[in-house]
């Protein structure tokens, strides 16, 4: 059988990729190709390059070296039992397309993946194969994005560090049983000894080294993982659980949700059904409040008996309703520990309160002028000639507070 | 630059060489401040833009007195810059405005909630967007001529960007020559230099690039349609890029179609396995050897035994822990040290001792005169309890279940080396081996022989001295180090 013409494989390639919900492009060191002539850069954020009507941005050409793939996860559209089209890259075909897709602007880099063929070990060589004649054939300055075998070698996972900006492992299912269940090639442990070897090898590389007293470089932006949600029935507890397990003993950049999507020929061990997308959002929502708003992962959940976010209001303003006795927060004097716990302010409303109320004594207009919407606010602070009053304590607020239940764009 | 100012009676204009003029802007500024003229006494106009004063007389402006001096925040300066590329033609007044408020409220800036400031923040923020959108946007179409290839975009700012935005481009595309065409200004690099010209029309630029057809591939393949949120991609990517995006001719049939593909994806039944898979599977995976889920206790050797232990299900710390962490050492260690659990960077490297409570035990057993590597080191609990905490673990103590649960393994490792000394470290390894909570701290120093004839010595664990006070660290160091020297006493 001839080989495909390289569109219909990039066709292939990156319908086999685009379940992968991590697209960052940031963390990397600074850099850029004056002193090397050649191209790329990366600077202190990433830049999304278009959006797909997903709303997903698209930053990384995120492709798969090939899509033939021994392992046989239930959830995977490249599962070796799946009756999808096969094909497979050449490394000099993934550099080409790279190169051709950075030069007019398309991309801030690549983002690859493989499914696993023969072994791990020759996969794995592949992909970081790519990504050596990227940097070193080609003087590549932009963002590169490699997905880790967890089964490979040590020597191979080194060599993906010098050239990889981030490497990801991903955890697949939020607990091991899922694993076991819809990945059974699949071993849970492996999985976590790979991620506890990538935070070995970063904290390694930023101690200076005794001789040189250089850093050395092992993927500077981080690792990062993913878990499907939806797939199986375990509860936002649970996952959330898993979440603050991963940033805790990794020191993930961070964990990506994707909702579990029907996908070509699926498998009848899963639901089919439309991807859980505002369980998703939710479930970012309370990823951000343990990331950035201080909140213990127990906490998010303690007022809920099934584990499951409120789909209709997000997670803050959830816990916000059912813990009224410590507001309202008085926006002159909380500490910023306490401004961060009221439903619509965030990390740089806070920052501009802090700031400002330095010199003068804010009022509710102040606190308007600097955050996304007052009326949100409003009932849980008390500001310079404002109080909530009786408010708080209504049994209405939820639904003053909530934002009107609007009918999904699809189905 | 040549600044032109026209006095009329208490009025100044002002007149600016261009769009971007910051340094115009700047000079003419200060010399304003500085004699105190008030923002509503200036009108604000630019080199071929002034339809208002066309006709006013360009004037000197009034000289600066001497010794004066105009301090602003650095921050200010900064945001000035960035918002003299904005659009709005009220832009220089604004600024001279603030310019004019900082000299009474020095600390204007860090008011975040006033509403010049706030509005100054917003202006600043709409051109920096605009300029990462530019970055985002900018799509290059290749051509070739005399001198190899070039890379030509058509691009739309919203505000005046093109100068600002341009080593951007430099840094990233050094290795290329490109040019950058925008109605009112153009950027080109030709390898070596950047230049600043002109604004162009759309019809200057490449009309298509053969990689474009690959491109769209890509943003075809790469949409769920299972996932529409065209909301989502709206507030990203606003339709008014769209007329120069190449990718978004598709935009509207993707969306039109992805009902009907996301339903048919859904509703399909799932077909038999591909005719490969069974192959797959068959030389992949029948054979493949199974972790262990023996229980360790026919293991003839401590190797056996450490591999029976990394499936260990015995309690639930398996569950959060990265791994097993068994001991380590010669199967002929006269000694055995037993600490509590493993901690984060044992669960991390998968071996017992070599956090920072390891590293501190390895540098006192070494004064006490003890061999390292003729000792065999291990933990009561072998999975790491824990909280997490943010990007942290913090230990938790093990519990006397999961103690028990685990002693299933410390007896054989036990069973299998047959020392003549064990070493408890702390209550939990003590509990573990005597069976039952013995007061540490009163019992330190002695050795108790158990039924069986095992010699189990009792000291504190060496994490106890990494949570002292200095001044009582040195005094707690001397005495765990007299209790191993009594332990290399013992040891013959």
């Amino acid at each position: 059988m001839p080989a495909p013409p390289i569109r219909e494989k990039l066709a292939i390639l990156a319908d086999a990729a685009k379940y992968d919900a991590s697209c960052a492009s940031s963390g990397a060191d600074r850099r850029n190709s004056l002193k090397s002539g050649g191209i790329g850069s990366t600077e202190a954020t990433g830049i999304c390059h278009a959006y797909a009507p997903d709303g997903r941005c698209i930053s990384l050409l995120k492709v798969l070296l090939t899509n033939f793939c021994i392992y046989d996860c239930a959830y995977c559209i490249n599962r070796s039992s799946s009756n999808v089209r096969r094909a497979r890259f050449s490394i000099d075909e993934v550099v080409k397309l790279t190169l051709d897709f950075y030069r007019r602007n398309y991309i801030e880099g690549l983002f690859l993946s493989s499914g696993v063929i023969r072994s791990p070990d020759e996969t794995m060589a592949e992909i970081v194969e790519v990504a050596r004649r990227l940097r070193l054939e080609n003087s590549f300055g932009g963002y590169i994005h490699l997905k880790t075998i967890p089964e490979a070698s040590q020597e191979l996972i080194e060599q993906a560090g010098l050239y990889a900006d981030r490497l990801s492992i991903n955890v697949e299912l939020p607990t091991d049983e899922g694993v076991m269940r819809l990945a059974p090639e699949k071993r849970p442990q492996t999985i976590r000894r790979s991620m506890a070897g990538l935070r070995e090898k970063l904290e390694a590389a930023a101690e200076p080294t005794l001789r040189t007293k250089k850093r050395s470089r092992f993927a500077p932006g981080g690792q990062s993982t993913q878990m499907i949600v939806g797939a199986d029935t375990t509860p936002d507890a649970t996952i959330l659980k898993t979440s603050a397990r991963l940033y805790g003993s990794y020191r993930l950049r961070r964990v990506y949700y994707s909702a579990f999507s029907p996908i070509p020929d699926s498998s009848a061990a899963l639901p089919s059904m439309k991807p859980p997308l505002m369980r998703e959002h939710r479930l970012y929502q309370a990823d951000w409040m343990m990331r950035f708003y201080g909140f213990d992962q127990r906490e998010i959940l303690a007022g809920r008996p099934d584990g499951m976010l409120d789909l209709a209001i997000d997670p803050k303003l959830a816990w916000a309703l059912d813990h009224r006795t410590i507001f309202p927060v008085d926006v002159n004097r909380a500490p910023r520990e306490l401004l961060l716990r009221v439903p619509g302010l965030g990390t740089k409303a806070v920052k501009r309160v802090l700031a400002s109320r330095v010199h003068r004594r804010l009022r509710l207009e102040d606190v308007g002028r600097v955050c996304q919407s007052i009326a949100a606010v409003r009932p849980f602070i008390v500001a310079e000639g404002w109080s909530p009053g009786g408010a708080l304590d209504s049994e209405r607020l939820r639904e003053t507070v909530a934002p009107k239940a609007k009918q999904l764009e699809l189905f | 630059m040549a600044i032109a100012a026209a006095r009329l009676a208490t009025r100044h204009t002002v007149r600016l060489a261009s769009q971007t003029d910051f340094a115009g802007w700047r000079e003419a500024a200060r010399t304003l401040a500085l004699n105190g003229v008030d923002p509503a006494d200036i009108s604000w106009t630019v080199e071929g833009h002034d339809a208002n004063d066309l006709f006013a007389e360009p004037a000197q402006l009034p000289a600066v007195p001497a010794d004066a001096e105009l301090r602003v925040p650095r921050r200010f300066v900064d945001l000035a810059e960035a918002v003299i590329c904005h659009s709005d033609p009220a832009r220089f007044g604004f600024l001279y405005r603030i310019l004019w408020r900082l000299q009474r409220e020095p600390h204007l800036l860090s008011v975040a909630t006033d509403p010049d400031v706030r509005r100054l923040e917003e202006m600043e923020k709409s051109v920096r967007r605009d300029i990462h959108k530019m970055r985002a946007f900018v799509r290059f179409r290749r051509i070739a001529d005399e001198a190899g290839e070039r890379f030509v975009a058509w691009f739309e700012p919203a505000h005046f960007i093109v100068e600002r935005n341009a080593p951007f481009f430099v840094r990233r595309f050094t290795g290329m020559r490109w040019t950058i065409l925008t109605p009112q200004a153009t950027a080109d690099w030709d390898g070596t230099n950047l230049a600043i010209g002109p604004g162009a029309s759309k019809s200057d630029a490449p009309a298509e690039d053969a990689a474009e057809e690959l491109w769209r591939t890509y943003f075809r393949s790469i949409f769920n349609p299972a996932r529409l949120k065209v909301k989502a991609m709206t507030a990203e990517m606003p339709k008014k890029y769209w007329r120069n995006l190449p990718e978004a001719s598709l935009i509207p049939d993707l969306i039109a179609g992805a009902e009907k593909s996301a339903r048919e994806m859904i509703e399909r039944m799932p077909t038999m396995p591909a005719p490969h898979h069974q192959t797959v599977q068959a030389k992949h995976w029948k054979n493949r050897p199974e972790e262990s889920e023996t229980d360790g206790a026919a293991a003839a050797s401590v190797a056996e035994l450490r591999k029976a232990a990394a499936g260990c299900r015995r309690c639930p710390l398996w569950r959060d822990a990265t791994q097993t962490v068994f001991g380590e050492g010669p199967e002929n260690a006269r000694v055995v040290f037993v600490g509590e659990q493993p901690g984060d960077q044992e669960d991390i490297a998968g071996k017992p001792f070599v956090g920072p409570a390891g590293r501190l035990f390895d540098a006192i057993i070494e004064d006490a005169g003890i061999d390292r590597a003729t000792t065999y080191v291990t933990n009561a609990v072998k999975h790491f309890k824990f909280e997490p905490r943010g990007k942290r673990r913090i230990h938790a103590r093990p519990n006397a279940g999961e103690i028990e649960a685990c002693r299933w393994w410390i007896d054989h490792e036990l069973t299998l080396i047959r020392p003549d000394l064990v070493v408890a470290l702390g209550a939990t390894a003590a509990q573990s081996l005597l069976g039952k909570a013995v007061p540490i701290t009163k019992m330190r120093g002695q050795t108790v022989t158990r039924e069986d004839g095992l010699k189990v010595f009792l000291t504190v664990h060496p994490s106890y001295l990494l949570r002292l006070p200095d001044e009582a660290k040195a005094a707690e160091r001397g005495r765990f180090l007299a209790d191993l020297k009594a332990v290399k006493g013992l040891m013959g």
